[in-house]
């Protein structure tokens, strides 16, 4: 059991989980970002298009 | 068989098809990372050489990999869109860029501070295996600083997938850059002749570690590639009508 402080390497192993964590949620974050973008800006030239007609 | 790959390479059926995939993925991947993580952490013994710092190799051996399977995938889909001129194919290496480029820095960080207690360095330039995963990152910058160049996607496509196909040559060099050189670095642990080098107390958490990380990689790179099949088929009909119809995306 290493417990927290795994004898004197703590802050580098915890350092290192806590930044794969990191990675998942931005690029989690950024692929929602992205796609809610493209979709809003495809959703207001369609109905744009769609009201002027 | 034709028919079903012909099928699957229909941007409507992909979107579709990947938002139901996502959920599927990603719950057994975050189960098998939460294990590796538990029984890497606080079940796994200590290393008889590296004590507590090797448990670092539960979250940088699954980067590293995913690192360099990324620019596989890339680097294959690219090659298809180029050849057989299949749109998904670009859209997929497209989004798998992003991804791979960040699991390249979450490997050549964790590799940084795995290193300092073990080699008493952060980083040595001269070593093979460090320096070719960052040549790796650079090709990812590359890639993508070339398609954001180029406005018109279909010449951005092609462009890009040259450099894609090129630079998967650094991907042999940086898995076999430890035998054939003289490399800080340790050699394999799990592909290896004789089996993999660690007890299964260790290699058990890292086998689920590197399943999970690969579950939740091909979500996240699911979750890309529908952004940008969604807007290179912005003027299409079936666009159009997912926008229009009641549910819209949801």
């Amino acid at each position: 059991m290493g417990g927290l402080a795994m004898d004197g390497y703590g802050a580098y192993v915890w350092s290192c989980f806590a930044l794969t964590l990191a990675v998942f949620v931005f690029n989690e974050w950024r692929a929602r970002v992205r796609h809610r973008s493209v979709y809003k800006q495809i959703e207001v030239r369609v109905k744009a298009l769609e009201g002027r007609q | 068989m034709w028919n079903y790959l012909h099928k699957m390479a229909s941007p409507p059926h992909f979107y579709r098809l990947a938002k139901i995939l996502i959920p599927w993925l990603v719950l057994p991947g975050a189960l098998l990372i939460a294990y590796g993580a538990y029984a890497g952490l606080f079940v796994a013994p200590p290393d008889y050489q590296q004590g507590d710092a090797f448990r670092i190799i539960y979250v940088h051996v699954p980067s590293a990999y995913l690192s360099m399977m990324a620019y596989m995938i890339m680097a294959i889909s690219a090659g298809i869109g180029l050849i057989w001129r299949i749109k998904l194919a670009h859209a997929v290496a497209a989004g798998a860029a992003p991804v791979g480029a960040s699991f390249t820095i979450l490997a050549l960080i964790t590799g940084a501070v795995w290193g300092r207690p073990m080699w008493g360095t952060w980083w040595e330039w001269g070593d093979p295996r460090l320096t070719s995963e960052l040549i790796l990152l650079f090709l990812y910058f590359g890639y993508m600083a070339l398609r954001n160049a180029i406005d018109d996607t279909a010449k951005a496509d092609k462009a890009s997938a040259v450099l894609a196909m090129v630079g998967a040559i650094n991907v042999p060099i940086i898995h076999f850059s430890v035998q054939w050189w003289s490399s800080l670095h340790q050699g394999p642990t799990l592909i290896r002749q004789g089996g993999p080098a660690i007890d299964n107390e260790m290699l058990y958490p890292l086998l689920a570690m590197i399943v999970g990380f690969t579950l939740v990689f091909a979500a996240l790179l699911l979750r890309r590639v529908r952004a940008e099949v969604l807007y290179r088929e912005r003027r299409t009909n079936w666009v159009r009508e997912l926008i229009l119809s009641p549910r819209g995306d949801g």
